[in-house]
């Protein structure tokens, strides 16, 4: 199985030149090839099984002074996608890395109709705006909630007294 | 026979007549046939609501196992499990829709005062933020054994209604 | 000339055929329905927020409370996955009775859904007779991790506590009498006329749809998609045990139902080997872990088969004791994706049958 990831990840650097792969086999996908890299998994290696789609939250880091960047926001939040396929048996996970000031992506609804319930879930919590969804709104918060609870900044009182 | 003259009365007059206040002869009927309201929110129902109606402990040998859905034909409201924000308003409709006499038994620890989820951005801490609680009943979550306790002091509650005031 | 409308009606969050605070907002032309929207989020109680105060080791018991049903499983899952990340290699006895919890699980949680599927169908004696088989498995959880639902009984690196004495033989022995209770309910509940009549061919699920949609469990199973990790990717020790993987053939609601019995008798199965196994299994029970966990910097994802689908755990750690970010992949929340389109042309009847037959746990939809 893992001849078989290692070939498969072989091939696709070949064929899209920017992407960079980490020891863990994880492979990381500039925003702009994320469709037509997700498409090629789909039809090429069969890669028809989308499990798990979720991001997480990078603000920005203070810089060398130690004092934080005030000027403009660099931090990310990463998109993380991890892809089975049924009939070969391996599995990959795929990155890619959005602005945290306006972060848009394009939904893989197209791709994978699994994709929907799980985009709507990431909208809802942190923020991330997944272009061409059918429906994209809030899913376990209510409607007139403000916020994205999952961001680093987010400020909360609990009920503890 | 006199009783105006204060003459003992006849032994079986004692034994089949009683003279109480209807409110108490009211509560000796509602006391011994709570119905409760079905209402599980969390992990609790399975265990407060499901495995106390199970046939091992068996609510039904009290009287209480007819689990009405619709909130008109319920006394009893037992809110079992976390309550969030999005759930908190039609709780409070469900309870105003109940009619008089009523009561509400608060089972585990989350629905007593927000439980290991108290820190969290979106859970009430507690039923008694929303309705007023007669029974709370510990846990997490709590044993069938505790919840059947917490009804049987229900039960008392609703026999001696001055107690707690005393 | 008539002209129709259609009209919208609330299936609401309190009801006693959505298992708990759920709601779907129903397009209905009469009786058929038209559009079924699921609203969830109504135990939406934050526990990936949560999770970033926690120690790795405090998050365990908020993993019980996703899916309350079959906890043993929910534990080893997360277990699993920061044993990817820190690589730890757990000893064989605490593997051995990692498996006897999650099997056990299993059948409690498969138990529950056939009696509370019966419940929904209208027949309260398939509830009470499913509910004596839980209770009898719950006894055996009680005396070994001290509750009845929410054990919390994996650590990090291996168990809580050995088993103690003489619990292994009534392990087998309840495990022993099981089969002849699922045939009771084959009878009772599987054979019965009005059961066949409201999910035979209702509810169709096609097997590319299902892939597509990400479905997994005895959901998908129930189409004939063979896919199971226990057997596709097996983690754990499973790959020594014998045992088979039902499958469904018309992707209905009774395909869907009869998938989860059928497991129930090879969960039985790899019980009693497992039992047989760890009786010549000695050794410790936990792996030497320090005491104040810091797991190098990065990221692990992990995924197991839980009773309702593909359970997975998504782990960032930023090298301090609480983790920087947990995300849970949660199967039922994934198998609702598809219930809009399952449920159009069908009665609202059907809708009971089919919502029952993906068998949901809100606290795992809410997380």
């Amino acid at each position: 199985m893992d001849n078989k990831l290692d070939s498969v990840i072989k091939e696709l650097q070949e064929k899209f030149s920017e992407i960079k792969v980490s020891e863990q086999q994880v492979v990381t996908v500039p925003v702009e090839q994320l469709t037509s890299f997700m498409q090629m998994l789909k039809d090429e290696y069969y890669m028809d099984f989308l499990t798990n789609v979720t991001a997480v939250d990078y603000p920005s880091d203070k810089n060398q002074n130690g004092e934080e960047d005030d000027e403009e926001d660099k931090g990310t939040m990463e998109v993380i996608y991890n892809v089975n396929s049924i009939t070969e048996g391996y599995t990959l996970m795929v990155k890619t890395s959005v602005a945290r000031q306006n972060p848009k992506l394009p939904s893989m609804f197209s791709v994978w109709g699994g994709a929907h319930f799980q985009e709507r879930e990431v909208f809802d919590l942190l923020g991330i705006i997944f272009t061409d969804h059918p429906d994209l709104k809030r899913i376990l918060l209510d409607d007139s909630f403000k916020g994205y609870p999952l961001r680093k900044d987010f400020q909360w009182v609990g009920g503890r007294k | 026979m006199d009783l105006k003259n204060n003459e003992p009365a006849p032994s079986e007059l004692n034994r089949l007549v009683h003279l109480a206040p209807l409110e108490k002869v009211l509560n000796i009927a509602r006391a011994h046939s709570l119905w409760p309201m079905q209402f599980g929110l969390a992990c609790c129902a399975i265990e407060a609501l499901m495995g106390t109606n199970g046939p091992r402990y068996d609510l039904s040998r009290f009287g209480y196992e007819v689990m009405r859905t619709s909130p008109r034909q319920a006394d009893v409201m037992v809110v079992a499990g976390t309550i969030t924000y999005k759930a908190a308003p039609f709780i409070l409709r469900l309870w105003e829709q109940m009619s008089e006499p009523k009561w509400c038994i608060a089972v585990g620890s989350c629905a007593i005062s927000g439980g290991p989820f108290v820190d969290s951005y979106y859970v009430v801490p507690g039923a008694k933020e929303l309705i007023p609680v007669d029974v709370y009943v510990p846990g997490c979550p709590p044993r069938p054994d505790a919840v059947i306790d917490g009804f049987l002091r229900l039960k008392n509650k609703v026999l001696n209604p001055k107690v707690v005031e005393g | 000339m008539l002209r129709t409308e259609t009209y919208t009606v609330n299936f609401g969050p309190q009801h006693p055929a959505t298992h708990g605070v759920f709601r779907v907002m129903l397009n209905l032309d009469g009786e058929r329905i038209v559009k079924a929207e699921p609203v969830c989020g109504y135990l939406h109680r934050g526990v990936e927020k949560l999770a970033e105060n926690r120690t790795y080791q405090q998050v365990i018991p908020y993993t019980d409370r996703l899916d309350y049903l079959a906890a043993g499983l929910q534990n080893q899952g997360y277990v699993e996955t920061i044993e990817k990340l820190m690589e730890i290699e757990v000893p064989d006895r605490a593997e051995y009775l990692r498996i006897i919890t999650a099997e056990l699980s299993r059948i409690a949680s498969h138990v529950l859904f056939v009696g509370v599927y019966a419940l929904d169908i209208g027949a309260f004696t398939g509830f009470l007779l499913c509910f004596r088989e839980r209770e009898r498995i719950l006894d055996l959880m009680e005396e070994l991790t001290g509750s009845r639902m929410t054990y919390s009984y994996a650590r990090i690196g291996g168990v809580a506590a050995d088993a103690p004495e003489g619990w292994l033989d009534r392990v087998e022995k309840v495990v022993n009498d099981l089969p002849y209770y699922f045939d009771i309910y084959d009878d009772l509940i599987s054979g019965n006329e009005i059961f066949q009549a409201r999910t035979k061919y209702v509810g169709y699920l096609s097997a590319e749809s299902a892939v597509d949609y990400s479905l997994s469990g005895p959901t998908l199973r129930g189409s004939g998609i063979d896919y199971d990790l226990r057997k596709a990717k097996p983690y754990s020790i499973y790959d020594r045990f014998n045992f088979e993987v039902p499958l469904g053939e018309n992707g209905d609601c009774f395909d869907r139902y009869f998938c989860r019995i059928l497991e129930m008798r090879q969960s039985v199965y790899i019980l009693q080997q497992a039992i047989e196994q760890i009786r010549e299994t000695d050794g410790p029970i936990m792996a030497k872990v320090p005491k104040v966990l810091k797991p190098p910097k990065g990221e692990a994802y992990h995924e197991i088969e839980s009773s309702k689908g593909i359970l997975g755990y998504y782990v960032v750690s930023d090298g301090s004791n609480k983790p920087y970010r947990v995300h849970v992949r949660r199967p039922s929340f994934v198998n609702l994706g598809f219930l809009d389109e399952m449920c159009r042309g069908g009665l609202v009847a059907d809708l009971v049958a089919i919502l029952g037959s993906i068998d949901i746990v809100l606290g795992e939809v809410d997380c």
